[in-house]
């Protein structure tokens, strides 16, 4: 098995999933409603979580640093996520598309990967399913609601979806070991995952009065798979590492 | 004013420090919330939410009261539709425990039963007996 390409897959999902987490996570205590903020503070969990996983993962299957080393002390330029997962929350109805656009592609990615022919990855992968399913539920019920609502609702969550999708397009910001996760088995690639996740998105859209974006027409946002980072990732990596710097050697 | 939380800073509450005024009828709805924590079994009252509608209702409901420990599904019920006798009423209930012949229990034939297992109880062999 090719071991680099298998190894920018899961630093891409783990870093994802860290990054979207920690964003996520900064709406704790302040989310609209109590009852929301209890949930999406909980999806956030789960998505440091899934980072926890992937680079669980690395660790002990790819001879990588342990899981904390990997999440606190990297460089920015050495982290791969998407800038999608990177951009500082707004309005709720920015972080709620965000949220949509990002969870359905995470589900089908992880969806995928319970095929993989790394088994420890199919394993794993088969676990999280299910918290991606509530991920899901939570997104496209928010998405229904407001998609439906006054015209303000409507033309917020649209300004949030027109903003925000080019960077979706950017989840899927081909790698160079593409053709090798594919003749391995490993992954399905971006491309795949991209047309699933066209189709999904577009069934819930459809069921509200907002349009989705035309993909074909849109310039993605690429470079976060290659290091290259918006202007927002070190000030949150800063706050993120600021307790675990104080005492890199500390107990938890 | 700063906070040490930079979350709270980034907000720029000195901006919004006029608090909206929400009206009665302004908030959501209450929603019952109950619990079942394992297939065929009841569903248990676990508390109650503020919800748009019912399915916003299931999807706070799965993080409020499901959180934590076994579940294996989740009913919501509108706290309008729920219908109950006046607390005042509760005599009512106190009645029925005078009167014994109301429960299985308190007929007569559960002592004929009684009696009937004890004489057809299996001698007991050596090794039951130590």
């Amino acid at each position: 098995m090719n071991t680099n390409a298998l190894k920018e897959l899961l630093y891409k999902m783990g870093d994802d999933a860290l990054i979207m987490g920690h964003r996520n996570a900064e709406w704790t205590g302040l989310a609209p409603t109590l009852e929301e903020d209890i949930s999406f503070s909980s999806i956030a969990q789960d998505q440091i979580g899934h980072a926890l996983a992937m680079y669980t993962l690395l660790h002990e299957h790819l001879g990588q640093p342990n899981p904390d080393i990997i999440g606190f002390t990297r460089a920015e330029t050495a982290f791969t996520c998407c800038h999608l997962t990177e951009l500082p929350n707004s309005g709720y109805d920015f972080s709620l598309i965000r949220h949509f656009l990002f969870d359905h592609a995470e589900i089908l990615r992880y969806k995928a990967v319970t095929q993989s022919s790394f088994t420890p990855l199919a394993q794993v992968a088969a676990k999280i399913m299910g918290e991606l399913k509530y991920h899901i539920l939570h997104a496209n019920t928010w998405v229904r609601q407001l998609g439906n609502a006054t015209e303000e609702a409507k033309a917020r969550l649209q300004t949030s979806l027109n903003t925000l999708f080019p960077y979706a397009l950017g989840i899927f910001e081909p790698s160079e070991h593409e053709q090798t996760l594919i003749a391995e088995g490993i992954f399905i690639g971006e491309n795949a995952l991209k047309t699933q996740w066209l189709q999904a998105i577009e069934t819930i859209l459809k069921q509200t009065s907002l349009f989705l974006p035309d993909a074909t027409a849109i310039q993605p946002v690429y470079g976060g798979r290659r290091g290259y980072h918006t202007e927002y990732l070190q000030p949150l990596l800063t706050e993120m590492t600021e307790v675990f710097r104080i005492d890199e050697s500390a107990e938890w | 004013m700063s906070s040490l939380d930079p979350r709270i800073n980034r907000l720029d509450l000195h901006k919004t420090e006029q608090a909206e005024n929400t009206q009665l009828h302004q908030h959501w709805e209450t929603y019952e919330v109950f619990v079942q924590a394992k297939r065929g079994g009841h569903h248990t009252h676990a508390g109650s939410l503020h919800a748009a509608d019912h399915d916003m209702a299931l999807i706070f409901a799965k993080e409020q009261f499901a959180r934590r420990g076994q579940c294996h599904n989740i009913w919501v019920v509108k706290t309008s539709n729920i219908f109950a006798i006046d607390t005042e009423d509760a005599d009512m209930f106190a009645e029925n425990n005078e009167k014994k012949y109301r429960n299985t229990g308190g007929f007569k034939v559960s002592d004929k039963i009684t009696r009937y297992k004890k004489s057809h109880k299996q001698p007991l062999s050596d090794e039951q007996q130590d």
